[in-house]
């Protein structure tokens, strides 16, 4: 729950965006010859099949033979994601559809869905027509569209999770579950966000319950798992974030964002970071604070990710800069991690944490300048 | 704001950007017009900065203090009423980016001495999707005398770790050796030291604080506030026009200090003179502060000739114990009716005094800070000390180990922080910037 809101700026008439032209959509494509590209995953490798390609619609099929949950990614010039398939359940095989163009690229699997991943080249090569300018724009939201697709519904599968670890009386599990269902939201809260209503009910903390109004959500929960440890009662509390995590996640699929938004989007996700997870008060319970952490930097990321076609084209310079401080946060953040999670907000001494608020600041500021180069 | 590395930023005068800039009148104007494009505007506001010198006596307390001179302002200049002072560490290992922020800092400075917005676009005068590259708390405020002096702390050149991150160590200045330990210290690691140093003076303390603000966020990936502090009141008086103010002890402060009229003694105390270390100093000056919590509650019950007889002067007019007006020299040899020193050996006035110091002497600006109450119900207050000087192992640190080990006045002080900083000579011209010389 925060103050900052994913809201359609006024001046938004400012971008003749024009219709999502061109790139993007594809589903309805027809399969590529010669059949999916075979990707094996286990928890140590990420054997890609075919690591140079032609441009133009690929299919991978991703198959999970580690024992952790993985997820698999397409990844263009600063981690812009291509396309992406998470929750890649031990044993399962997930297919991922995305549209290429010529250029290089990388691919991941993220074992434990958590940091880097294990990296490969990929390279497509053939015909693919530069993007004009305005075509760029279009294409970021269409990119970042996808991307929050693929955010909701890994929300919706980690909740339905949580929410039965909660109902099943079992702590423990219901405590491994809660950083990592958020791990979704915060990657997109800016999008949730903008549905005023719902935010409150699965996001809000204690203190912006007013009178009349139920504390619910995911920060309910987390007090009963970290306090008493007594979640016997918290039953319809669960059934009730489920419903709403459902309602969001319908709204944010139909949501059409400008870019604009996507700028806004991304520098409100470091100013969460900057404001209520550096210190401590988002997950004052868990303490899994650097989780959210990451994924709003993460979020925010893919938000600049998308985008960065467009501003290559109109900020390169800015391009530089973004690049090198997400790898400096990116750094920084680095060195908490704890196995496939991160070290909690009590276990990080005040030095530390100054670290990691100098480089989110120092991060925000070229990311606050993204809406000028976007908007002109 | 962190963008012009590079060639280009060094070949950009800073008058130019400077004249490139609007005035903060200028800008509410226009946005009280309802003007958009305010940033096409600012065209041919003219350069506001050009001229050499210190401050002019003459000039009013809401006027502006040539930026551009020989030496810093905000060491001679006659003491503003308001400080807002900031310790930076630096957290870049890249030298470019430093120099970069060094010169855009150095033209942010230019335009808000003279009364102007941080940045070219200012305040009000950008697109709407964009923030501002000024805050604009400032707006609509005359320069108020603004003047922002800036230092480099000894771990510039050296770090804690011993690294030598920028390429500079061989340049560290003998005189910028570190301070001793004192007596009676206690220190703060947290509120002491930096790399780097921002003083900000004004008599407006909202446009001291805006030109700390602005600096602190052109500087965000390249520096990081490690302390700042505000302080009101100034404790001395650095021109003969001042009159002499008191500190929250109620003692007048700064009698004796070295004024802007004292060019020779300037040149002997103040100014580091060519041959007297590395060539980047000659023209700077050396910067010592202190952080001193005042026990402000004992001190106001203790009585009124246990108070003087601490200072050495009365409080009332502020004249040495013994000596009728404020400025007569103190006879350290008089004794009183008791046949006692009628200054006691253990005086403040006494132990600071030039004669008892080998001559040395300070240029003092300090200020008063109250940071509220402690949470035992007692102000938080005190003096926050800064002297310039040409050797601090000359001046400041035989003084305060004679101050440290013997003055009475000590019962009443805590020294919670410390600084020392090396501040370069004065910004000549368009196409100089803070540190120039010793980067280059």
């Amino acid at each position: 729950m925060r103050t900052t809101r994913f809201v359609a700026p006024a001046a938004a008439g400012l971008l003749a965006v024009a219709g999502l032209t061109g790139c993007g959509g594809g589903d309805d494509a027809d399969a590529p010859a010669g059949g999916p590209i075979a990707v094996k995953a286990t928890d140590s490798a990420c054997e890609v099949g075919s690591t140079e390609i032609d441009a133009g619609q690929v299919t991978f099929k991703v198959t999970n033979n580690g024992s952790k949950v993985n997820e698999f990614y397409v990844y263009a010039a600063g981690d812009r994601v291509m396309g992406e398939v998470e929750n890649i359940a031990p044993g399962l095989s997930r297919e991922l559809r995305v549209e290429l163009p010529a250029g290089t690229y990388e691919t991941a699997c993220k074992p434990g869905m958590s940091g880097r991943g294990i990296r490969g080249a990929l390279k497509v090569s053939g015909t693919a027509a530069s993007v004009a300018p305005d075509a760029a724009l279009a294409e970021a939201t269409a990119s970042y569209q996808r991307y929050v697709r693929s955010q909701t519904a890994a929300l919706l599968t980690k909740t339905e999770e949580f929410v039965a670890a909660v109902k099943g009386n079992d702590v423990a599990k219901a405590k491994a579950l809660y950083p990592v269902a958020r791990t979704y939201w915060e990657r997109i809260e800016p999008v949730a966000e903008s549905f005023g209503d719902l935010d409150p009910k699965i996001d809000g903390r204690e203190e912006v319950v007013e009178e009349g109004m139920e504390f619910t959500g995911f920060h309910r929960i987390e007090k009963d798992l970290w306090t008493t440890g007594d979640i016997s009662k918290d039953g319809p509390i669960a059934d009730r974030l489920l419903v709403d995590v459902k309602a969001i996640v319908a709204k944010a699929d139909a949501e059409k964002l400008t870019p604009l938004q996507l700028a806004n989007g991304a520098k409100a996700l470091l100013d969460e970071v900057a404001s209520g997870k550096i210190t401590g008060e988002e997950e004052r319970y868990s303490h899994t604070d650097l989780w959210d952490f990451n994924a709003n930097l993460e979020g925010s990321k893919a938000a600049v990710a998308a985008l960065r076609p467009a501003l290559e084209q109109r900020a390169p310079d800015l391009v530089k800069q973004l690049d090198a401080e997400f790898a400096n946060v990116e750094a920084a953040l680095g060195k908490h991690r704890a196995g496939d999670g991160w070290k909690l907000h009590t276990q990080l001494s005040k030095t530390e944490l100054k670290v990691l608020s100098d480089s989110i600041n120092a991060l925000a500021e070229p990311v606050s300048k993204i809406a000028a180069a976007v908007a002109r | 704001m962190t963008t012009p590395a590079g060639g280009d930023a060094t070949s950009e005068p800073n008058s130019q950007q400077a004249g490139r800039g609007i005035s903060r009148r200028r800008a509410m104007t226009l946005a009280g017009v309802g003007a958009a494009g305010v940033g096409a505007v600012a065209a041919g506001a003219g350069a506001l900065i050009a001229g050499g010198g210190q401050a002019s006596a003459t000039a009013t307390a809401a006027g502006a203090v040539p930026f551009l001179g020989e030496h810093q302002a905000g060491i001679t200049t006659a003491a503003q009423d308001r400080l807002h002072f900031v310790a930076f560490d630096v957290v870049t290992r890249d030298r470019d980016r430093l120099v970069a922020m060094l010169q855009e800092w150095t033209a942010a400075a230019a335009r808000m001495t003279a009364g102007k917005d941080a940045g070219l676009i200012g305040a009000v005068g950008g697109v709407p999707e964009a923030p501002p590259d000024d805050t604009g708390e400032a707006l609509g405020l005359p320069p108020s005398q603004l003047t922002v002096t800036v230092g480099f702390g000894p771990s510039l050149f050296r770090d804690a770790q011993g690294r030598d991150r920028f390429g500079i160590a061989d340049r560290r200045p003998a005189a910028l050796a570190d301070l001793p330990h004192f007596a009676g210290d206690a220190l703060k690691p947290e509120l002491s030291g930096g790399d780097i140093c921002v003083q900000a003076c004004a008599n407006d303390p909202q446009v001291a604080v805006h030109a700390i603000r602005n600096l602190a966020r052109i500087g965000m990936g390249v520096v990081s506030v490690r302390w700042s502090q505000l302080g009101f009141g100034r404790t001395s008086s650095t021109s003969r026009d001042q009159a002499t103010p008191r500190n929250l002890f109620g003692f007048k402060d700064g009698t004796a200090n070295l004024k802007a009229e004292d060019a020779d003694l300037l040149r002997e105390q103040l100014w580091v003179q060519p041959g007297d270390g590395p060539d980047w100093m000659a023209g700077g000056s050396y910067l010592v502060t202190r952080k001193i919590r005042m026990l402000i509650e004992t001190w106001d019950r203790s009585p009124l000739a246990e108070q003087e007889a601490i200072t050495g002067r009365t409080k009332g007019s502020g004249a040495p114990l013994g000596r009728r007006d404020e400025f007569d020299e103190p006879d350290f040899a008089a004794k009183g009716d008791d046949g006692e020193p009628a200054i006691a050996p253990t005086a403040h006035v006494r132990l600071a005094h030039p004669d008892q110091n080998g001559g040395a002497r300070l240029l003092r600006r300090g200020y008063n800070f109250v940071d509220g109450s402690d949470g035992l119900g007692r102000l938080d207050a005190g003096l926050f000390f800064i002297a310039y000087q040409r050797d601090p192992r000359k001046q400041f640190v035989p003084i305060q180990t004679r101050l440290a080990r013997n003055d009475a006045m000590n019962e009443y002080l805590r020294h919670v922080s410390s600084g020392l900083f090396a501040c370069p000579p004065g910004v000549r011209d368009a196409a100089d910037w803070w540190g120039r010389a010793l980067f280059s």
